[in-house]
């Protein structure tokens, strides 16, 4: 019993780990032929590539101006720098996001006449949020919140943009929510339910462990987005990566501070997306395999 | 005293009736079996007794005490354990943390009371090697065992049983059959709608036959399976009869 168990979760884990790209290479037929011709069409398209891009007429022109390796050397501290900013607006915002987005989604989730108030202010709020600019909000509340001259608010612009950023992306990762609170079946509720457990001890014990597990993936999907939106911060006049790589490309007219920060970018969110698998895979893992509490 | 006593229940879906005035009284430690085709109301009524479906008309007594319009439903709810066809074990936690979660949030028990009891449950129906898998790693006839403990572990009045058997494996449906026996022996009172009528007939006190939403006949196993007065009781008992299930 325990032994086939076994051989069963670990042909689930291999399943999970098995990526897509190959199965789909070995549907072709022979596997290696398949391998080999995929691996020699791979080398041919990027070859053809890059002797058409190396060989444009403005290519030593765009070497020079983009992927400069002294202006690189020159930037990047700097930019590097800058991006700490950016680190600290999306840490900040994103604890303030999965707990406000997830107020939005267990009001909208509310049954009943009596919170129907509550449930359309949620829907409004959803539907408002995700259809105005990121860059009109930062705008209007970075602009506007500080000039209206109260003094128990505060007037900095990096409050501001953080503020604007929660809002508008609360909006969405409360629908990722709700999209994962309504996929837990109905009799998950009824079993709890059935045992006594309030409606409050329902949602918290057995409904949202499981729908948060659920949209791990789709939530970082939106906090990468988010990660690269801190940049919009900088138009409110924050040194941010992307801004102090614009001041450093106006002071020598070359671009290359940019790849800079888009290094810096991509660096931190290719790791994100790694530790989301890990953590899918864990869950997964856990599970099946039991045992290890 | 009864245990149980619905009266002229009524229940429908939309336009859809699918309870039309049941009458039903349940002693203390007896064991009540519903059978009946599917769509009979057998689970339905079961739901209803537990609060999970909101009536039309007629009263439920929980010993004794009016349960019907309850203003705090949850009071009455860890008095009446149901377990379900489908398992319906928390995946996201072990067999443990299963049994232990209702008596430690909702009856107030520390960590060590609740692990006790759910310890003592799981050793007597044999899945004390269980207590740290989680449900995906169990079989259903295992699954659902945890799934009578973990009802069990709040020490309910009543037991609820919705075709407990109906989703299982046929060679799996003795084990949890053989543990239904056993509360019954413990002097459980139970009311459990089912498709296993030998067990019925073996386990039961009473057994009612369900027909559109009414108990059209109730009566000992020996005259609902060996003298059934009604025409639609005999013929549901000829039908189950020719497919071999009694």
């Amino acid at each position: 019993m325990a032994g086939e168990g076994d051989r069963r979760a670990d042909l689930e884990v291999d399943r999970a780990r098995s990526p897509r790209l190959v199965s789909s290479l070995r549907s072709g037929g022979d596997s290696r032929r398949s391998v080999a011709i995929a691996l020699l069409s791979t080398v041919v398209f990027f070859v053809v590539v890059a002797v058409a891009i190396t060989h444009a007429p403005g290519w030593p022109e765009v070497r020079s101006q983009f992927f400069n390796w002294g202006e690189f050397k020159a930037t990047f501290p700097e930019v590097a720098r800058a991006f700490l900013l950016n680190v600290k607006i999306f840490s900040i915002a994103e604890v303030l996001i999965l707990v406000f987005a997830l107020f939005l989604a267990v009001l909208r989730s509310l049954p009943g006449p009596v919170f129907f108030p509550l449930r359309a202010l949620a829907i409004v709020y959803a539907d408002l949020f995700r259809g105005i600019p990121t860059i009109l909000v930062i705008a209007m509340l970075g602009f506007g919140a500080p000039a209206l001259g109260l003094s128990y608010i505060p007037k900095s612009v990096i409050f501001w943009g953080i503020v604007s950023l929660v809002l508008i992306y609360s909006a969405y990762v409360s629908e990722v929510y709700r999209a994962g609170i309504d996929s837990i079946h109905p009799s998950q509720e009824a079993a709890a339910r059935s045992l006594g457990l309030s409606r409050g001890q329902t949602l918290r014990r057995v409904i949202l462990p499981q729908a948060v597990r659920r949209v791990i993936p789709p939530l970082l999907n939106d906090f990468i987005g988010l990660q690269k939106d801190t940049a919009l911060v900088g138009t409110l006049g924050a040194i941010e990566a992307f801004q102090q790589s614009q001041i450093d490309t106006n002071a020598t007219f070359n671009f290359t501070a940019y790849l800079s920060a888009a290094v810096l970018f991509v660096a931190i969110t290719i790791p994100l997306a790694r530790f989301t698998d890990w953590l899918v895979a864990r869950d997964r893992r856990r599970r099946v395999a039991g045992g290890i509490a | 005293m009864s245990a149980l006593a619905v009266e002229r229940l009524t229940k429908s879906f939309g336009k859809h009736v699918v309870l039309r005035g049941v009458d039903l009284e349940v002693a203390e430690h007896e064991v009540v079996a519903l059978i009946g085709a599917s769509g009979s109301g057998k689970s339905t009524l079961l739901r209803c007794i537990n609060l999970l479906e909101a009536i039309d008309e007629g009263r439920i007594f929980l010993a004794d005490q009016e349960i019907t319009g309850a203003r705090n439903v949850n009071a009455v709810r860890r008095r009446i354990g149901i377990v379900f066809q489908s398992f319906n074990l928390f995946p996201h936690m072990n067999v443990m943390r299963n049994v232990t979660l209702a008596p430690r949030d909702v009856l107030g028990l520390s960590k060590a009371e609740a692990d006790a009891r759910a310890a003592e449950l799981l050793e007597r129906f044999g899945l004390a090697d269980k207590r740290h898998e989680y449900p995906d790693r169990l079989s259903g006839g295992q699954q659902q065992r945890v799934a009578i403990v973990r009802a069990l572990a709040m020490r309910p009045e009543l037991m609820l049983l919705d075709e407990v058997t109906s989703a299982l494996d046929p060679e799996l449906v003795a084990e949890v059959l053989q543990v239904i026996g056993e509360l019954a022996h413990g002097g459980m009172t139970m009311v459990l709608a089912t498709h296993e009528m030998s067990f019925a007939r073996d386990i039961a006190n009473r057994v009612c036959f369900l027909d559109e939403g009414r108990i059209l006949e109730a009566g000992t196993p020996e005259e609902i399976f060996t003298r059934p007065k009604e025409p639609r009781t005999q013929q549901f008992l000829e039908r189950i009869i020719k497919a071999r299930r009694l």
